[in-house]
């Protein structure tokens, strides 16, 4: 119904196998968090729901809403409302910001409708003041020689101009200084509402000091192994990731 | 500003052909007679058929550059070939005079329309000879000259003569000298002394016959301090069998003139597009080629200019697209020989499916000239595992009072890149074109606003059905 529902998801690359059985279900108007230790499968999640080819999926379903995830294209998976921040943003020269964000946009329009200039460089804009982007940054091309910062921002950007159902956002705390860290987790705060669920994947509980999950997720060995609050993150923090591995084990 | 829909050239757009009846038609196969014929159609003087019989023997003679170009060039039969097709008018001034499927085939190109818009004056060639040829009254006024090349030699052989072949030699090259030998068509343009164009002179190529070559000759004569625009359209239908264009084209600069040279290109793939284009700059003047290959089986062109004055400054600015079973060989020679003079080369090639573009610049500076200075950018996009891209450099430089610079660099489409771009709702088709578009949008930038809608237009065509 109203939620990112992936249940029993198994995944693999190359016959190695990554995800085993990893359920989990965001509804809309909540922000989940994974964590987890390197390797157990948190990037993997994030590239399969949004259909990366080089993953094969060997079981379970994944929904958005109530359509299939499973089998469809990246840009079929992304008009149906999934966007992904990514932990490492793609350069693409000559291509400036401006005409990607339209060109996306565009890519969700009916036949015959057309996005008004004046309108679309206004809202966009104002996303940027938000994000606190000098305007000299639209004809800049995509990612193209951008700082570690800027290409977090430029990925919060277009997310807020795509206004998706559904975010997952995949280390997206990862090269920021605690300034930018700021920045970005405003720029998703101000996304949190009752009509979007927000999945937030991170190594470090330090980004949940900025963005607060309603629940947190640990993987482990491609699939979720405990879940909790946010002080469950608190405690992780604390004890780091074994006893939860050794406790996994242990059941 | 032109929209897109306006100028709806696109890569199926010249495939159609009308079956025309040639009032004169040269045969098949290249000989003697072939030539007489051309020249006696035209009521030439004795001295052009001598230089055409002349370039016909050194044709002959001289071999296929296949030591260091492709051996695709010898599945070029030129005994199958029609050397010389037309219905015999002269070319008319206004467009309802032209013959109804000439005209037709026009007005489904968009020439009358983009006349009417934005240029100075238009030659459109179908096969031959050119069926219409017209050009701004006042421009007239002002003594500028804008015909074919039958009509330049006949009405103003003063002119013609003096540079008629001073810029390419007929034994340039093999394809020079086929030219020479069988030429028709094609533009010879004078700009007076001090006169500037302010809207550019178009002339369209059309191809419409099966096994025809087309062998257009243009001459464009910049006089002292004068400034023109050139730009031309090449289409032919997709034939089973290959067609072949082998034009020569040579440009004189003369003092502080400026000429600009604008080549859109959209070929059928059966074309062997053989052009052998140069020309001259002297003391202060500007020569800029700016070139679109898309298209053609091999397009093998490498505009030159030779600067002969203090101070001359040329240019080359080329895109290509090499498609499926497409080879785009093109490049830029630059002979520097005065001092002071500067040349200046950017090219981008983007190679698709099994595409080859291959890069050869050829740049010469002299040791006792000073103060010359060559700058050349080639860039090379691969979109597939199995598009090729390869460049050879040719760089003569003596004395150290020159400089040279010489910048070479190869990318591919990434699918982590694509995969992005399709992450944000994009279709692959788009996300390749878009990833294309980018990599030459400098260039684009290059052209005349309504060439540059058009070309990126084409671009996105050619990228469709084109990623795998």
């Amino acid at each position: 119904m109203n939620s990112l529902k992936i249940d029993n998801l198994q995944a693999s690359i190359d016959d190695k196998s990554i995800l085993r059985g990893l359920s989990l279900e965001i509804p809309k108007g909540e922000v989940h968090a994974i964590m987890g230790p390197n390797g157990s499968g948190k990037s993997t999640l994030a590239k399969v729901l949004s259909g990366h080819p080089d993953y094969e999926v060997t079981g379970g379903t994944a929904t958005l809403d109530d359509d299939s995830l499973l089998g469809l294209e990246p840009d079929e998976i992304s008009r149906l409302g999934l966007f992904l921040a990514f932990q490492y943003p793609m350069e693409v020269p000559g291509v400036s910001i401006a005409n990607f964000i339209r060109a996306a946009l565009n890519a969700r329009l009916k036949e015959g409708e057309k996005i008004k200039a004046v309108e679309y460089y206004k809202d966009l804009y104002a996303h940027m003041d938000d994000l606190g982007m000098d305007r000299k940054f639209t004809s800049r091309s995509l990612n193209d020689g951008f700082s570690g910062g800027e290409k977090k921002r430029c990925e919060i950007l277009q997310m807020s101009m795509l206004s998706p159902k559904y975010a997952i956002l995949d280390e997206t705390d990862s090269g920021l200084d605690i300034d930018a860290l700021r920045v970005v987790s405003d720029g998703v705060n101000r996304m949190r509402n009752p009509e979007r669920g927000i999945l937030v994947i991170t190594h470090y509980q330090r980004l949940l000091d900025y963005i607060v999950p309603d629940y947190v997720h640990v993987m482990s060995e491609g699939k979720i192994v405990r879940t909790g609050g946010k002080e469950l993150a608190l405690e992780l923090e604390d004890r780091g990731y074994d006893w939860i591995k050794q406790e996994a084990v242990a059941s | 500003m032109i929209s897109p829909s306006q100028l709806d050239v696109d890569r199926d757009k010249g495939d159609f052909h009308y079956d025309t009846d040639y009032a004169f038609d040269a045969g098949i196969g290249l000989s003697e007679d072939v030539v007489r014929y051309i020249s006696e159609v035209k009521k030439e003087d004795p001295w052009m058929l001598d230089f055409r019989l002349k370039a016909l023997s050194t044709f002959e003679k001289k071999p296929m550059p296949t030591h260091w170009a492709t051996d695709d060039l010898k599945n070029i039969n030129f005994d199958v070939i029609r050397y010389y097709l037309s219905k015999g008018q002269q070319p008319s001034r206004t467009w309802d005079e032209v013959p109804d499927d000439i005209k037709n085939t026009f007005e489904r190109l968009g020439i009358p329309e983009q006349e009417r818009k934005f240029l100075a004056g238009v030659e459109a060639q179908f096969d031959s000879e050119a069926a219409y040829s017209n050009m701004k009254e006042d421009l007239a006024k002002e003594g500028v000259i804008f015909v074919g090349s039958t009509e330049g030699l006949k009405e103003h052989p003063e002119i013609f003569r003096k540079w008629f072949g001073k810029v390419i030699p007929t034994s340039d090259n093999k394809f020079s000298a086929l030219n020479s030998a069988v030429f028709s068509g094609g533009s010879f343009i004078y700009i007076p002394p001090g006169v500037k164009l302010a809207q550019p002179l178009q002339a369209y190529f059309r191809i419409n016959a099966e096994n025809f070559g087309q062998f257009e000759r243009t001459l464009i004569i910049a006089d002292e301090g004068s400034e023109v625009m050139y730009m031309e359209g090449c289409t032919a239908p997709k034939f089973e069998t290959s067609t072949l264009h082998s034009a020569v084209v040579e440009l004189v600069a003369l003092k502080g003139a400026k000429i600009q040279y604008v080549t859109v290109q959209n070929w059928s793939n059966n074309v062997f597009n053989l052009v052998t284009k140069r020309a001259i700059a002297e003391e202060e003047a500007e020569v800029r080629w700016i070139d679109c290959n898309i298209g053609s089986r091999l397009t093998m062109k490498y505009p030159g200019v030779i600067l002969k004055g203090r101070k001359a400054r040329g240019e080359v600015v080329s895109i290509a697209l090499a498609n499926d079973g497409q080879h785009q060989d093109t490049g830029a020679k630059m002979v520097h020989a005065a001092d002071e003079t500067t040349s200046n080369v950017v090219s981008k090639s983007i190679s698709i499916g099994d595409g080859r573009s291959s890069y050869r610049g050829l740049v010469q500076m002299p040791g006792h000239l000073k103060g010359c200075k060559n700058n050349t950018e080639c860039d090379a996009l691969l979109i597939n595992n199995k598009s090729q891209t390869d460049t050879y450099p040719a760089i003569t430089v003596q004395g150290d009072a020159n400089s040279v610079q010489h910048e070479a660099s190869v990318s591919k489409v990434s699918a982590e890149q694509i995969f992005y771009m399709k992450q944000r709702g994009l279709g692959e088709a788009e996300a390749m074109s878009l990833c294309v578009n980018g990599f030459v949008n400098d260039l684009i930038r290059e052209f005349p606003m309504e060439y540059s809608v058009e070309l990126k237009r084409l671009i996105d065509l050619e990228m469709e059905g084109s990623v795998g």
